[in-house]
């Protein structure tokens, strides 16, 4: 057994890292609060040259031959800093479902421009009525003439405002079917919704939406591509809120020993203490089952399955653990709008929906 | 011990509930059925229909305006109030300075405030905390220093929630720095209107604009407005504090919070083609939190009941501040998780009215276990003056 990282893996995380410094929390509230996307294609763009947005792809799918290990890697990073860009949307979620479920020719028009930040990319999978579950989807595709037609709407789409392409799964003769929408494609209505996190999604509604033929991912099942890419972006989500815990783990600490009451460091008093310890637990559990998770995923093996839920149930409870804390321990302060760990404690609500959340998975191995 | 209804209790029920489906505007009524937030203007809309019939401050004593009911009929009130959805009104002047004002304001001082407070003519607001006077509240700085027929004061508040639609605020000051740092801070009375006092709103995590800070420069503050002795302030902030503990056992807005929880899991679709309600999960979820508060409101009442006898709030309040903000807590959690994908919406989207307010509540809401003496403070309260664990 190894956990370390490869020297190339660590030279990733060091760039990331000092990426992030330079564009942490302060950035993020300066595109919230602007008009706009809430991202910046440029920074977008440079993270494609950098080549982060194509580490998890094959080299035969024109990816750097890495795994979802690499992508882990940077949205941890990404996470401790709150960065904006899409991509646990784009790289992960939509990303991994065309890896699985595209052929060549949709991975060149999809997959290739997001790898190198020209596109983004959203997956829209998931309605209200059928919370996390994929058998009770409502959007509905039939085939027309050559092609199909799509019905039907998805909210609070991560990226879906702004993507390019969007991955839409639909139901489809009784089974579940994969989909590519442009972003200019006649009869798909999208509105930029403001998200928990203070992001924005997208709320789209298909209706008599045409799609030619080649717009539907047929390499694999469909239900069987959708299961593994959003297996694959649960492990990347709690991978994120690795980042995100130790980031609000970090701030708290350190408030515990800049702040003073009763003449004392109040990270002196160990009631505060022992909290400070349970939530450093807590976070070291995530990032050992966060680890396992990502290198499970890729894996056919049923054990992939157990882990990913356990994964995900750890951001549930000791995750959101963590986050209220910081909170409570930050006091009046971590209320405001003004501090930067109830941003931190927002996003990780958001990731805790990402492929379900810990509810969800737990039952499913019931 | 008697928890039976007499007939004339029960009739007051009637008339409470008749008063009820009169007086509530429509626009109120509408709010309340989807759970929403009710902005203060409307809070001070239904605090002075309920000043109009005289029953505006249940707990005050009947020569100071209040209904003259007993435990129980306080008990049916609130139980009504709350069923039907309303608001809880502003607490600074009718449960936290109204009171103390009562106990040891003079009678011109009770003549001046106490009529305003009730008909809610005049909007209070609570400075307490500095900068660096949180839970060390003693450690406050803010001065008051006597020049003549006034007091000079300096100084900021923070946490002065809702100060932007207040008329008056009350203040810990400090008048002296003899000896220890509690005995020399006074209990004043400030006109928001005065020259040198500037009031600051910040957004707070649910987006709402409760928390202001306050700032005072040389405000010139009449002596006839310090309350109690002069530095004998933490005599009145202590017996506040127990009232405010009482006010956040918050056993209404826990009640409403379930109320809302059974509502989103009986209208919300479970993937299976019933409904969240009939899913075994969920369902025992709420029933075990409808059974704590059923525990948390009795130990209320029991509080309630030796107020009535006349006892003032003693530490055991700190009890039911514990237990009603992690409550409301839990409630709030477990409505978002009932939102399952809804739940990245930030009054956004095609959702359901009922679910508009959830992600904001549940922010904002996490100030319930930090505010009016932090949950930790509570519990060094509890272990000291109760339980009377030997202190370091």
């Amino acid at each position: 057994m190894d956990f370390d990282l490869s020297e190339d893996q660590k030279m990733l995380q060091r760039t990331v890292a000092d990426f992030a410094k330079a564009n942490g929390p302060d950035r993020f509230r300066r595109l919230r609060d602007a008009d706009g996307t809430g991202w910046e294609k440029a920074t977008w763009s440079q993270m494609g040259e950098l080549g982060w947005l194509a580490v998890p792809f094959s080299e035969a799918h024109g990816g750097f031959g890495g795994s979802l290990v690499e992508a882990s890697i940077v949205l941890t990073e990404l996470g401790k800093a709150l960065v904006p860009e899409p991509y646990l949307a784009s790289v992960c979620l939509a990303g991994q479902a065309l890896a699985f479920g595209a052929n060549e020719a949709q991975r060149t028009a999809y997959l290739a421009p997001m790898m190198e930040g020209q596109t983004s990319l959203a997956l829209a999978a998931f309605e209200a009525g059928a919370r996390f579950a994929l058998d009770a989807i409502e959007t509905r595709a039939e085939r027309t003439g050559e092609g199909y037609t799509l019905n039907g709407a998805k909210a609070f789409v991560l990226n879906g405002h702004a993507a390019d392409a969007i991955v839409v799964a639909a139901a489809i003769d009784g089974e579940l079917g994969l989909f590519v929408v442009e972003a200019d494609d006649a009869g798909l209505q999208r509105t930029t919704v403001r998200l928990f996190d203070g992001r924005r999604g997208g709320e789209l509604r298909f209706e008599a939406l045409k799609l030619p033929a080649n717009r539907r991912l047929e390499e694999a099942p469909a239900s069987k591509v959708l299961e593994r890419a959003l297996e694959s972006a649960s492990a990347a989500a709690v991978s994120e809120a690795v980042g995100v815990t130790k980031a609000m783990l970090a701030m708290t600490l350190d408030y515990l020993k800049t702040r003073e009451q009763f003449d004392s460091k109040i990270g002196a008093f160990q009631a505060l203490q022992h909290r400070a310890v349970d939530m450093f637990v807590e976070s070291e559990l995530l990032a050992s089952i966060a680890l396992e998770a990502t290198m499970l995923a890729a894996t056919a093996g049923e054990e992939r399955i157990e882990s990913i839920a356990a994964a995900k149930h750890q951001l549930a409870k000791g995750g959101l653990f963590i986050a209220r804390q910081s909170i409570q321990l930050h006091g009046g302060i971590g209320v405001t709008d003004e501090a930067d760990i109830g941003l931190f404690f927002k996003r990780l609500h958001v990731l805790n929906t990402v492929g379900g959340d810990g509810d969800h998975h737990v039952r499913s191995l019931l | 011990m008697d928890l039976s209804f007499t007939p004339a209790h029960e009739a007051f029920r009637e008339e409470v509930r008749a008063f009820l489906s009169e007086a509530i505007p429509p626009a109120h009524a509408e709010k309340a059925q989807h759970f929403a937030h009710f902005a203060h203007e409307e809070v001070m809309v239904w605090h002075r229909i309920l000043a109009k019939k005289g029953w505006v401050a249940p707990h005050w004593p009947k020569e100071h305006g209040g209904p003259g009911w007993d435990a129980t009929q306080r008990f049916i009130f609130d139980e009504e109030v709350t069923r039907a959805g309303m608001p809880a009104l502003s607490p600074f002047g009718l449960v936290m300075v109204g009171p103390l004002i009562q106990r040891f304001g003079s009678e011109a001082q009770k003549a001046r405030f106490l009529p305003k407070i009730l008909s809610g003519e005049e909007v209070w607001c609570q400075g307490y905390s500095e900068p660096g006077a949180g839970s060390d509240l003693a450690s406050l700085r803010m001065s008051a220093e006597e020049d003549g027929d006034h007091f000079v004061v300096n100084g900021q508040k923070t946490w002065t929630t809702y100060a932007q639609y207040a008329d008056w605020i009350f203040c810990l000051v400090r008048t002296s720095n003899d000896g220890k740092k509690q005995s020399g801070i006074s209990f004043l009375l400030v006109d928001l209107k005065t020259e040198g006092v500037n009031v600051k709103p910040m957004e707070t995590l649910g987006s709402t604009p409760a928390f202001c800070d306050t700032y005072f420069e040389n405000a010139r503050v009449p002596k006839e407005n310090l309350l109690g002795p002069l530095n004998g302030g933490w005599t009145l902030a202590k017996a506040l504090l127990g009232h405010e503990r009482t006010l956040v056992a918050a056993v209404s807005q826990t009640e409403r919070t379930l109320q809302q929880a059974r509502h989103i899991a009986e209208t919300t679709p479970s993937p299976d083609g019933r409904m969240l309600i009939d899913d075994p999960h969920y369902r025992r979820r709420l029933v075990e939190l409808e059974l704590r508060l059923r525990a948390h409101r009795v130990t209320n009442y029991r509080a309630l009941a030796q107020q009535q006898k006349g006892h003032h709030p003693g530490p055991e309040s700190s009890i039911l501040k514990l237990v009603g903000s992690e409550l409301v807590q839990a409630a709030d959690e477990l409505c978002l998780e009932l939102m399952g994908p809804s739940s990245r919406s930030w009054f956004s989207g095609d959702i359901p009215a009922a679910q508009h307010w959830v992600g904001s509540q549940y922010c904002y809401n996490r100030a319930t276990t930090i505010y009016a003496g932090s949950n930790e403070i509570q519990k060094n309260v509890i272990s000291k003056l109760i339980l009377g664990l030997p202190q370091k």
